[in-house]
């Protein structure tokens, strides 16, 4: 689909496709096989190419690609610690209809990969948790989530880069440093990555 | 930075205006890590400023909003005033506007309230000193990267980068500003979730600019678009000029501070050569959507 003069959004069947489609992307344009490309910006279900030369072409071009199934790269694996200490703990618990221990196992036992990135710089949206476990946001957002939140919605999970307002469920803290403008890149945390939570004594 | 031969000129914020921030062309290819490009809304106005002085065209200079601002400079400089049209002043003195102009060292530079347009742009020879963010000066007013807008008080230091000799330009290429903003509107990615009718709502002209308008977004008064579509549209990219329309039915065109994903759908793409005329439209100035080619 046309995005404007100079993008494509290109749209898969679901959100482990478009991760397969945002990999070949890569893949290609570090092969240097789509010319001038400005932004690769995965999401939901899409991923929209920006600041192309020639757009017909590109969105012609990638209706025939075959798109490899996505492998995991175990060893580019960050690992974070959290403390199950958030405060919204105790309500998804009860939403897993499973005590907080469980909840914490059941986070340090998903195997997570970052979806793509949004919302502020360095948030990533973590796919992973099965789909029976998606859970609300809150009712009311909190007018500041602190840094390093470990948060849960829909079916997600991410963590607060920084104090923000959010309304995602926090279940835990990190003090893993998930945005640093000064290294490349600034973001811990970026599209494709694979993440393992692990509990902090 | 600074040469060895020049000790660097500070400004000093007299007047922060309503909203000044450091600009310069923006931070871009980070978007996937949700970094909004920002830099300069109406940048024809920011390089022809830059250019004014003998700056690269990726020196970072100062954006305002409505009113201007005024600052005093240390030392002597060459400064250059684009974009809205408005009155500038040394120590209270008239000098030209769109042209270099001397400011002696103690002297305070001063930038009227905008007569045409919204956003004046300030370039400094040498540029503005500021820490860079991600190879960028810009303030990004969405996600807080890059130096806070301008403070009364507040210090900036010029770049002591050499610059080229001050021009003035034989012709500006700048575009006037009409009475009302029409914009091209280049349809997709998700038109199909608007009634058949938005794109002649869209054109019919009775859209004007909401003054909740902002660096992030133009925001419209108007009818509401309906939709055929209503389920939840996941979080997708969102391009530079996308026109998203969020439940209350008003197209926001996004600009340069927008964030990098959205979950509204957008029914078309403003091109980002008629978005520089956007950033100078102020409120109340009718909006009008014109259908433009798209590459369906």
């Amino acid at each position: 689909m046309a995005a404007g003069p100079a993008a494509v959004l290109v749209e898969a069947e679901d959100g482990e496709q478009a991760q397969a489609l945002h990999a070949e992307v890569v893949r290609r344009r570090a092969a240097g096989e789509l010319g001038e490309v400005a932004e690769v910006v995965p999401a939901a279900r899409t991923v929209l190419v920006a600041g192309l030369a020639d757009p017909r072409a590109f969105a012609a071009d990638v209706l025939r690609w075959e798109v490899p199934p996505l492998v995991r790269a175990a060893a580019g694996t960050v690992e974070l610690e959290v403390r199950f200490d958030g405060p919204d703990l105790a309500d998804v618990a009860a939403l897993w209809r499973m005590s907080t221990e469980e909840v914490a196992a059941t986070v340090t036992g998903t195997a997570f990969r970052v979806a793509f990135c949004g919302f502020a710089p360095g948030f990533g949206y973590l796919t992973g948790l099965p789909p029976e476990l998606a859970v609300p946001r809150r009712a009311s957002p909190r007018t500041s989530v602190p840094p390093g939140s470990v948060g849960l919605a829909g079916p997600y999970a991410g963590v607060y880069p920084r104090a923000s307002p959010g309304g995602w469920q926090v279940v835990g803290t990190t003090d893993a440093p998930l945005w640093d403008p000064d290294r490349d890149p600034a973001a811990l945390l970026t599209p494709g990555t694979d993440v393992r939570f692990t509990a902090a004594r | 930075m600074s040469a060895p031969d020049a000790p660097a000129v500070l400004l000093t914020v007299i007047r922060s205006g309503a909203l000044t921030t450091v600009q310069d062309l923006g931070r871009a290819g980070h978007a996937h890590l949700g970094v909004p490009h920002s830099g300069a809304l109406d940048r024809p106005a920011h390089l022809l400023a830059n250019a004014l002085v003998g700056n690269a065209p990726s020196a970072a200079g100062l954006e305002t909003t409505v009113n201007g601002c005024a600052v005093r400079a240390s030392g002597p400089m060459v400064a250059a005033v684009t974009g809205a049209a408005c009155a500038v002043r040394v120590d209270g003195r008239p000098v030209a506007w769109g042209a270099p102009v001397r400011v002696p060292a103690g002297a305070v530079l001063d930038v009227g309230a905008a007569r045409r347009g919204l956003r004046s742009y300030l370039a400094f020879a040498g540029g503005l000193d500021v820490p860079p963010v991600l190879g960028s000066r810009a303030t990004d007013l969405l996600s807080g990267l890059g130096p806070a807008p301008l403070a009364d008080g507040r210090e900036l230091r010029l770049g002591g980068e050499r610059s080229g000799p001050p021009r003035a330009a034989d012709v500006h290429p700048y575009a006037g500003l009409g009475p009302e903003l029409v914009l091209p509107l280049v349809p997709g990615p998700r038109d199909d979730w608007f009634a058949a009718d938005a794109p002649r709502v869209l054109a019919r002209g009775r859209y004007e600019v909401s003054p909740a308008s902002n660096r992030i977004g133009l925001r419209t008064a108007g009818p509401a678009l309906d939709r055929v579509r209503h389920d939840e549209l996941p979080s997708e990219g969102m391009v530079l000029g996308a026109v998203q329309v969020p439940p209350d039915g008003r197209p926001v065109v996004f600009l340069a501070d927008h964030p990098t994903t959205g979950g509204y759908p957008v029914i078309g793409v403003v091109p980002e050569a008629a978005l520089w005329a956007a950033a100078q439209a102020a409120p109340g100035t009718p909006v009008r959507f014109v259908p433009a080619g798209g590459t369906r």
